[in-house]
């Protein structure tokens, strides 16, 4: 059992969660996530990155947009209540070096599993730009803690509403172009559309571009291969090979479709689970 | 051998394709004393060597003759811990059945003496009555299980009757392996698992769920830093292969593992309860001959697929599925496809399956093992129009344990290398059932979870007596 120790709500939609874990907090490394469960006999499993831990008090940190059916419920949990499964920590940890020059680019929640690789990053002692993109300004998250951590922070959002009117792909682009120290290396976190341009447009500058991706995950232990991406030539398992990859050699196409698989399946368990039955 | 063999009563091929209740229905008793007497009570008892165990099938099914119920199971229980199990899942055609006097004489192996249903008979009629048992006094030992299917469940109890403590690390949210998570409940009921786990922990060993060895903790850490003395490995194989062929990551496309993982564990055939979905397809194509593709194809045809259609390179007889399996399938409804061997699958503009493409075989001279090899026939390709293709051809070792552990060694195939007792490269590190041997059956995971809970027990009393 992971008792919740703390709640916050950080958006409209969005929650940071610490429970108690106290073996994935010793063991976990940033790029990391968990599956969480939130009913042994019929909930699902589902992958959420660990967003920062204590090993100290034992605990993780989760963030997670209430998107459907078992977020949804997930955030109705109160402080004190526990989750009686989580399984991890899981995934390959991000492969962090010192560079010099790293842009972090956030879209969204991806700003939640992005703020352990850029506190890493700054320990070693990299330079650092974030991008933070969200569709309006009460989507953002994490901008204090990343503003803490960055040389430089740019927000951007879709409609203006806060920082630049723009897609983070607009100032990556310059930053690929113009930016002194020049960009040795970027990282992308976000939705699969928003990761794919980010990849096309750091692609020309031929800069090192890695993706976290988010597939659909079932058992996260390499066994069922639900997870599985086209990388280059190859299908890899996005659960025990990733879950970063080489953003240029992603098939984002193939992965977005796939996502979808379940789409009509899902939109009904949400609609359930908005009217308050159980999905 | 006037007598006849005794019919395995069971479900209604209409009624059940509609449903996820076992199959097969079990001997009554008046049926098994019948079978029971078509047993020879050969002197040489062939039956025996056929059995990976090496039960003493001419005891036990003498005893059913004699109504001695209890004591048949004492018999089959000195060398088999899992009874209610092995006599429905285990090939018997191919074992202990293959090489029975009644069967030869007849001329053929499924008119053999019934010796798995004998088994299973007897096992479920003691089912709940028989006392968890003795364990032998502390020894403050303490031995750490990776996995928690047949060869673990076996090792556990063996080493925990010694007076060890026992803990099983098991990475999913429910113990059981295979048993729980692939083979489905039409097939083993879920139920006859728990019962085997609640004995397991009524003699106090200790089942820790959602524990990822390599992850969670590493292997060297059981060891080193919480004090393990022992470690048994039994983490199945786990990696779903694939045909590597173009249109593999189509959506509608599955692994075996993924498809009856979603139903079994997941419990997605309830559609109304279960948060997992799965995927709704009316046609879909099986590929693949084994036990596995077996499970997949009878679980959609339960899921409501109007057509299943299962594709397989050789022909029917050289099927590795238990032929029980293949008679049932076919029954409900499946469409076997022979000597046929998929191509490329085909997608829509969504990237959603919308066929199949299969080359025709022929069977063509016979190779080292004496089976007529299938020959692709050039040019024969057609297509088959489906909505999802369930991948069944098998399972090769997970690499995860291993990558994590670089001093446990493997062999060319990732399966981890051990002797007979069951002693890996480790020290203290013993594995068995399918991470040792390749995806096999229950009944030889069992037999090596035995083996290497007999060395750790010896190895425990001795380095206890010096
Ligand atoms: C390695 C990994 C790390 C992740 N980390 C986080 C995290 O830190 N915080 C967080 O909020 N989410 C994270 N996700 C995504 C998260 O797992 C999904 O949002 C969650 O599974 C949705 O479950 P649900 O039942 O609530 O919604 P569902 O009913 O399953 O889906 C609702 C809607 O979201 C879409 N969707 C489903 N899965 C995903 C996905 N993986 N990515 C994007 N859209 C999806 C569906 O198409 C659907 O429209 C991560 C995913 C992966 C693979
Ligand atoms: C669909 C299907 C049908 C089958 N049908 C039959 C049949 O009819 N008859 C028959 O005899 N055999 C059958 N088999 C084969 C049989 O089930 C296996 O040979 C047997 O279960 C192997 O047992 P095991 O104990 O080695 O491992 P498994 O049963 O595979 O169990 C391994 C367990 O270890 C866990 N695990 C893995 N890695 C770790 C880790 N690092 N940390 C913690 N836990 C871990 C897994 O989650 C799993 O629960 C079938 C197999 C499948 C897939
Ligand atoms: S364990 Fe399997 S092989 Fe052995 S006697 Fe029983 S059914 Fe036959
Ligand atoms: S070989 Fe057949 S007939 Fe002979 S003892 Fe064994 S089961 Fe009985
Ligand atoms: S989630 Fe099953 S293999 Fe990755």
């Amino acid at each position: 059992m992971h008792t919740l120790i703390k709640k916050e709500q950080l958006s409209e939609q969005v929650y940071r969660f610490e429970l108690q874990a106290p073996l994935i907090a010793q063991g976990r490394k940033p790029g990391q996530f968990v599956l969480v469960q939130t009913d042994l006999e019929f909930g699902e499993r589902i992958p959420l990155t660990i967003a920062d831990a204590n090993p100290e008090a034992g605990t993780i940190t989760l963030i997670f947009q209430a998107v459907g059916a078992t977020t949804q419920k997930l955030a109705t949990l109160q402080e004190g209540q526990a989750i009686p499964a989580i399984l991890g920590p899981l995934g390959q940890p991000s492969h962090i070096e010192r560079v010099g020059h790293v842009v972090c680019v956030c879209g969204g929640i991806g700003a939640a599993p992005m703020y352990p690789i850029a506190q890493e990053l700054r320990r070693l002692g990299n330079r650092l730009t974030v991008i933070v993109g969200a569709r309006s300004a009460e989507l953002l998250i994490l901008e204090d803690e990343l503003r803490a951590l960055a040389d430089d922070l740019l927000v951007v959002t879709d409609d203006g509403s806060a920082g630049r009117k723009a897609l983070v792909t607009e100032p990556l682009e310059e930053l690929c172009r113009e930016s002194t120290p020049p960009v040795d290396q970027v990282f992308v976190i976000g939705p699969p559309i928003m990761m794919k341009f980010a990849a096309e447009t750091t692609r020309p500058f031929a800069i090192p571009t890695v993706v976290s991706l988010n597939t659909i995950m079932v058992d996260g232990t390499g066994m069922c291969g639900g997870c599985r991406v086209t990388i280059g030539e190859e299908t890899r398992f996005v659960c025990v090979d990733g879950p970063e990859f080489d953003g240029h050699l992603v098939d984002f196409d193939n992965m977005m479709k796939r996502l979808q698989s379940y789409k009509h399946q899902e939109a009904n368990a949400r609609d359930i689970c908005r009217q308050g039955g159980t999905p | 051998l006037a007598l006849p063999q005794q019919e395995m009563p069971s479900q209604d091929p209409l009624e059940r394709r509609c449903n996820m209740h076992e199959v097969a229905l079990g001997y009554t008793e008046e049926q098994a004393r019948i079978e029971a007497e078509r047993c020879l009570q050969c002197p040489t008892a062939p039956c025996v060597a056929g059995c990976p165990v090496a039960i003493d099938i001419p005891r036990f099914i003498r005893e059913i003759t004699e109504g001695n119920y209890q004591k048949a199971l004492g018999v089959i229980q000195e060398t088999s811990l899992l009874p209610s199990i092995c006599g429905r899942v285990c090939p018997q055609e191919v074992q202990c059945q293959a090489p029975c006097t009644v069967g030869k004489a007849l001329k053929d192996t499924f008119a053999s003496v019934s010796i798995g249903r004998l088994e299973r008979f007897v096992a479920d009629r003691a089912a709940g009555s028989s006392p968890a048992p003795q364990v032998k006094p502390e020894t403050g030992r303490r031995v750490a299980i990776i996995g928690s299917g047949p060869a673990s469940i076996t090792a556990a109890a063996d080493i925990r009757r010694e007076g060890h403590a026992v803990t099983i690390f098991e990475a999913f949210h429910k113990p059981g392996g295979v048993l729980v998570y692939g083979i489905p409940e039409f097939r083993l009921p879920k139920r006859i698992v728990q019962d085997e786990l609640a004995t397991l922990e009524a003699m106090g060993v200790s089942i820790v769920p959602n524990f990822l060895v390599g992850r969670t903790r590493t292997l060297k850490q059981l060891l080193e830093e919480d004090s393990f003395d022992a470690i048994f490995i039994g983490s199945g194989a786990g990696l779903p292969k694939f045909m590597h062929i173009e249109g593999e990551n189509l959506v509608g496309v599955f692994s075996a593992n993924e498809f009856l993982t979603r139903s079994n564990l997941m419990k997605a055939y309830n559609r109304d309860e279960a948060a997992t979905p799965i995927f709704e397809a009316p046609v879909v194509a099986v590929l693949g001959g084994g036990n596995v593709a077996m499970d997949a194809a009878r679980t959609a045809v339960r899921l409501g697929a109007q057509e299943v259609h299962l594709f397989y390179r050789r022909t029917r007889a050289e099927m590795p599925a238990r032929a029980e399996e293949v008679d049932h399938a076919e029954e409900e409804g499946v469409i076997f496809h022979f000597l046929r061997s998929p191509t490329r699958i085909l997608g829509d503009q969504d990237d959603r399956v919308q066929a199949i493409e299969v080359l025709e075989y022929e069977l063509g001279e016979p190779d080292e093992s004496g089976r007529r090899r299938p020959v692709a026939v050039p040019g024969s390709e057609y297509t088959v129009p489906v909505n999802a293709v369930i991948v069944s051809i098998g399972n090769d070792s997970n690499p995860l344990l291993t990558a994590t552990t670089p001093e446990l060694e493997t062999n060319r195939w990732g399966n981890i290398v051990a002797d007979e007792s069951g002693q890996t490269s480790m020290d203290r590190v013993f594995a068995g059932g399918d991470i040792v041997l390749g995806a096999a059956t229950v009944i030889l995971a069992m037999g090596q979870g035995r083996a290497a809970a007999q060395s750790i027990n010896t190895m425990l009393c001795e380095n206890h007596q010096t």
